[in-house]
């Protein structure tokens, strides 16, 4: 805590530091007390915003993540669609999400639903990938057991593969918590009027640069929580299984 | 007498002979204690009996008349379930035990309706439970059948293992060095307490220990590369028990045994 607090005042020391010693005019670099003095003048529209961000962002991670663990699990399933599938999966991969935010908002006009299908793609891979990675590695010795049991494929993977993969499901969670934001952003600085990515869009656009950072603070913060708080639910649901 | 289980053929792992052509028949009722160094596919020929996979290549012959149930050096417990959800984990398995996603000892069942046979805090269905507990008790493990696995030692984990075995309740028991990562004088009671509350099943003991073919074999095989040999067991095993492991007959078969391995 102490380590953070010291980093934190270094950061802002610096900061203004080089306002004064460069001197910067605010609309390139405002001081940190300028990014406070947007931030509170502001505090209804960005919290506005940020309500919509997140709105965005839990439910393009729910969407998102129960798609790629449903994925995952099918995939666990059939040696042969993870054959067919693993290099398309990869091969998304390759396409970078800011190229898709213009055709998404194309296709799905400018209200939440792009902003959600870019948290959905950003969240989905991730999340399959972790999981799918931990159904491959249940224990062999559970597996022999299983097998001379007498158990059948889907008991398998309730009782064993899916349990024994939650780990690594939690882990592709966490890192897609992370990253969710990000999607929904894109998503609003290609289209849309409402979200913390939108403000700042428009606040760049009138040189309005305290506020740009002022939302962007904002965003940092809200990420930060949102990836904490599915940390902490994850341990709470899933703290028996070793997460 | 027809065999409970035979194999007879050969193996590779590649192109290299895993072991020469043998023929290996259990005899109902009894330990088989196959004895012999790491690598000779003793393994192997226990997996073809399970009929798992093994890795290797095999040409041959398997059969087996009756169900098996598998306990390996590796007890292959599950780590969010405690003892007695370990120990019944082959009805889970097979879907005749009611369980839910969520395991729920101890305590009864964290959520669920209030009344039913699925109702919070309801005890699983009474004759899976009861043998259950009753087999936790004969491994000694009573005052632990809430416990999780990582809070176990190492033979009390085995001693899990062997109860779940028992729960599978299968006429044909393979035990695939079972006790060898054991301390000496957990493995002398754990040999003990297998050949007492196995007594009535064949078994076949996989093993790289002279002492614990000396000690528990009915009949001793000894692979090498060059094949199966039999070797002669001196006095009959006590009923339902090992053969002291400080009998002198006991201790000259183990050092003949260990200079057959040697050979």
């Amino acid at each position: 805590m102490k380590t953070a607090m010291l980093l934190v005042v270094t950061v802002l020391m610096l900061w203004q530091g080089i306002i004064w010693l460069g001197d910067m005019p605010p609309f390139l670099l405002p001081s940190p007390a300028a990014v406070l003095d947007a931030l509170w003048i502001n505090r209804a529209e960005i919290a506005r915003h940020a309500g919509f961000t997140l709105a965005e962002v839990a439910l393009g991670f729910t969407l998102g993540a129960t798609l790629g663990a449903a994925l995952a699990v099918a995939m666990g399933f059939s040696q042969k669609l993870t054959g067919v599938l693993r290099p398309i999966l990869t091969f998304s991969q390759t396409i970078p999400v800011f190229a898709l935010a213009p055709i998404l908002t194309l296709w799905l006009g400018f209200g939440m639903a792009p902003k959600i299908a870019m948290t959905v793609l950003i969240v989905f891979f991730p999340v399959a990938s972790a999981f799918l990675d931990g159904l491959m590695r249940t224990p062999q010795a559970a597996l022999d057991l299983a097998q001379v049991m007498g158990a059948g494929r889907v008991r398998i993977m309730r009782h064993l593969r899916i349990p024994a993969a939650l780990p690594g499901l939690a882990t592709g969670l966490r890192l897609a918590a992370v990253y969710a934001p990000i999607g929904a952003v894109i998503g609003e600085w290609v289209g849309g009027a409402r979200g913390l990515g939108a403000l700042m869009i428009h606040a760049n656009g009138r040189m309005k640069t305290d506020l740009v950072f002022a939302a962007l603070l904002v965003l940092s913060v809200l990420t930060v929580i949102f990836a904490k708080a599915v940390a902490i639910a994850l341990h709470r649901l899933l703290g028996r299984y070793g997460v | 007498m027809t065999a409970a289980a035979r194999v007879r053929g050969r193996a590779w792992v590649g192109e290299t002979p895993l072991f020469a052509p043998v023929d290996l028949a259990l005899t109902p009722g009894g330990w088989t204690c196959l004895l012999g160094p790491s690598g000779v596919g003793k393994s192997t020929l226990l997996r073809l009996i399970a009929g798992l996979e093994t890795g290797a290549r095999f040409q041959g012959k398997v059969t087996r008349d009756r169900p098996v149930a598998l306990m390996a050096q590796d007890p292959g417990l599950i780590p969010w379930l405690d003892v007695t959800g370990n120990v019944t984990l082959g009805a889970r398995l097979r879907g005749t035990l009611r369980a839910s996603f969520v395991p729920k000892y101890p305590g009864g069942r964290a959520s669920g309706p209030d009344q039913g046979p699925d109702a919070r805090g309801a005890k699983p269905p009474a004759t899976a439970a009861a043998r259950a507990a009753h087999l936790i008790q004969a491994v000694g493990l009573a005052d632990r059948a809430h416990h999780l696995p990582a809070n176990l030692s190492g033979g009390q984990r085995q001693r899990v293992a062997l109860a779940r075995t028992l729960f599978e309740d299968r006429p044909l028991v393979l035990l695939d060095e079972p006790f060898s990562a054991l301390d000496a004088r957990t493995r002398a009671q754990m040999q003990e307490l297998a050949a007492r509350l196995l007594d009535t099943r064949t078994v076949l003991l996989v093993t790289h220990d002279p002492a614990e073919a000396a000690r528990l074999g009915d009949r001793i095989l000894l692979l090498r590369e060059t094949g199966l040999t039999e070797w002669p067991a001196p006095s009959p095993r006590p009923q339902g028990g090992a053969r002291p492991y400080d009998a002198p007959e006991v201790l000259a078969l183990q050092t003949e045994l260990m200079r057959g391995m040697m050979a």
